[in-house]
């Protein structure tokens, strides 16, 4: 078995720290917003979850594009890592904004833009992985893994757009203002700070865990391989 | 000596004629029409499958003549999306249960030609079903859905759905899990196709003007077309052994 990378030990490291740092500018270092008090406190992990997850969402419908034209089982695993960790990083995008929804909106869940396409996306990447797992050639398995990635990421945007016909109040903190928007706030020098980190924190952390998934992808592959050896 | 060269000759030229694309996806079409005529096998389980679910909205949604104007569209779109994944299930699992889809794949055409064929057959199943269950809810329900715009609109979000839905059941049914697994993956992705559909036919229902059900179309041949184009693309990887 090859040892684990120094760079990847040293990022593990780091990515703990940051995320440490992270939470005390969140928690204690960014002032309390006036209106909705302390609980807007969780809008820094917020984005920064939700910016990594369509990160990775958007990198494994690149990857997908890579595996179709090149068939290298690389770029499958490569997939797999992105959609496993950004899957995770969404449903925690998602549990944080109901917490916040509840005072700022007065309800958990409201079928507004964002949130349902938020809801089908996690579906969407969960029907992927159903769809894997009913699959045993590897090969045919990231054929079929990166067709469906493919549709899934095209289809999540236009699913946005369609739901735009409806009316939102989702806010838009960054760039753009819509005055129907409910929970809208603006940042003042520290919560940026506070908002900032975050978000690179979370990259880190992301880019952590997505080394570490695509090497435990890396040692499944072997072990199927040596399994198959002494089969043989 | 001449004549068995020429013989030779006109052979090759009889192999090395392709069929052309149009034909191959005609021949596809045909083949699954004539069947589908033979046996009503898809039809009448989608039909049934239809006038049951419609027959359940009437209970779950106490569909009064009120409650009828806004749910129409939705009650008529989560009938065809339900019913289409039975037909789309079975159409791709007989091709690949008796080894059709091998026979298939071995005729010396485009493998996109096989898609279109299963596709337009598809597309032309659940018109079939549709064109039965819209007079007949017209007489339950005493409404008059003969309208072209929503015509138009169900014409246009079908093509949607079955461009789709052909190209995830030639996957699901290659899987272990076939006859779940279906649902699961299309649904989510084709909600893009369900919203502006139902939108748009709720529009055409309640007499909204057309320009501001534009959009909702606008959207379904947008996704029309994106869809389609991708399935095209990607369809040799699907079925690839």
């Amino acid at each position: 078995m090859q040892p684990k990378p120094v760079a990847l030990k040293v990022l593990d490291v780091a990515s703990i720290i940051l995320l440490a740092i992270s939470t005390y500018l969140a928690l204690v270092f960014a002032p309390t917003e006036l209106v909705m008090g302390d609980v807007q406190r969780v809008f820094y992990f917020h984005i920064g979850t939700a910016w990594t997850a369509l990160l990775g969402f958007i990198l494994a419908a690149v990857f997908s594009v890579v595996y179709l034209v090149r068939k290298d089982l690389k770029w499958d695993r490569l997939q797999v890592a992105a959609i496993e960790v950004s899957l995770v990083f969404f449903l925690i995008t998602i549990v944080l904004g109901s917490i916040w929804a509840r005072p700022a909106w007065n309800t958990w869940w409201t079928w507004d833009p964002r949130l349902t396409t938020a809801a089908v996306t996690e579906l969407i990447y969960v029907a992927y992985f159903m769809l894997r797992q009913g699959i045993d050639d590897p090969d045919r398995r990231a054929r079929f893994g990166a067709v469906y990635a493919l549709i899934g990421g095209l289809s999540a945007p236009i699913t946005f757009f369609a739901i735009r016909l409806f009316r939102t109040i989702h806010p838009v903190v960054i760039g753009g203002t819509n005055p129907e928007a409910d929970g809208g706030f603006s940042m003042t020098a520290d919560m940026r700070v506070a908002f900032f980190f975050a978000l690179f924190a979370f990259t880190v952390v992301f880019i952590d865990l997505f080394w570490n998934r695509i090497r435990l992808g890396d040692l499944q592959d072997k072990v199927e391989q040596l399994k198959l050896k002494v089969s043989m | 000596m001449n004549k068995a060269m020429h013989g030779i000759k006109t052979t090759q030229k009889h192999f090395a004629a392709k069929p052309s694309f149009l034909r191959a996806v005609f021949a596809i079409v045909w083949k699954d029409v004539q069947a589908e005529y033979r046996s009503l096998e898809l039809v009448s389980a989608m039909l049934v499958f239809s006038l049951l679910v419609i027959i359940i909205f009437n209970f779950a949604l106490d569909l009064d003549p009120k409650m009828r104007q806004t749910v129409t569209a939705g009650v008529l779109w989560t009938t065809f999306a339900f019913a289409g994944t039975l037909g789309l299930n079975r159409s791709m699992a007989i091709e690949k249960d008796r080894g059709c889809l091998d026979g298939l794949l071995l005729a010396p055409v485009d493998r996109s030609a096989i898609y279109f064929g299963k596709a337009i057959s598809n597309l032309a199943f659940m018109l079939v079903v549709e064109a039965i269950v819209l007079p007949v809810y017209s007489v339950l329900y005493n409404t008059n859905l003969f309208q072209p715009g929503l015509l138009m609109v169900i014409l246009l979000g079908s093509i949607g759905y079955v461009g789709v839905g052909t190209l995830l059941a030639t996957m699901s049914v290659q899987t272990r899990t076939r006859d779940i697994l279906l649902s699961i993956l299309l649904f989510p992705v084709v909600l893009p196709v369900l919203l502006p559909a139902i939108i748009a036919s709720n529009g055409f229902l309640a007499g909204v003007e057309l320009a501001d059900i534009l959009f909702s179309i606008g959207l379904l041949v947008a996704y029309d077309v994106i869809f389609i184009a991708v399935a095209f693309m990607v369809f040799d990887s699907v079925v690839e052994e």
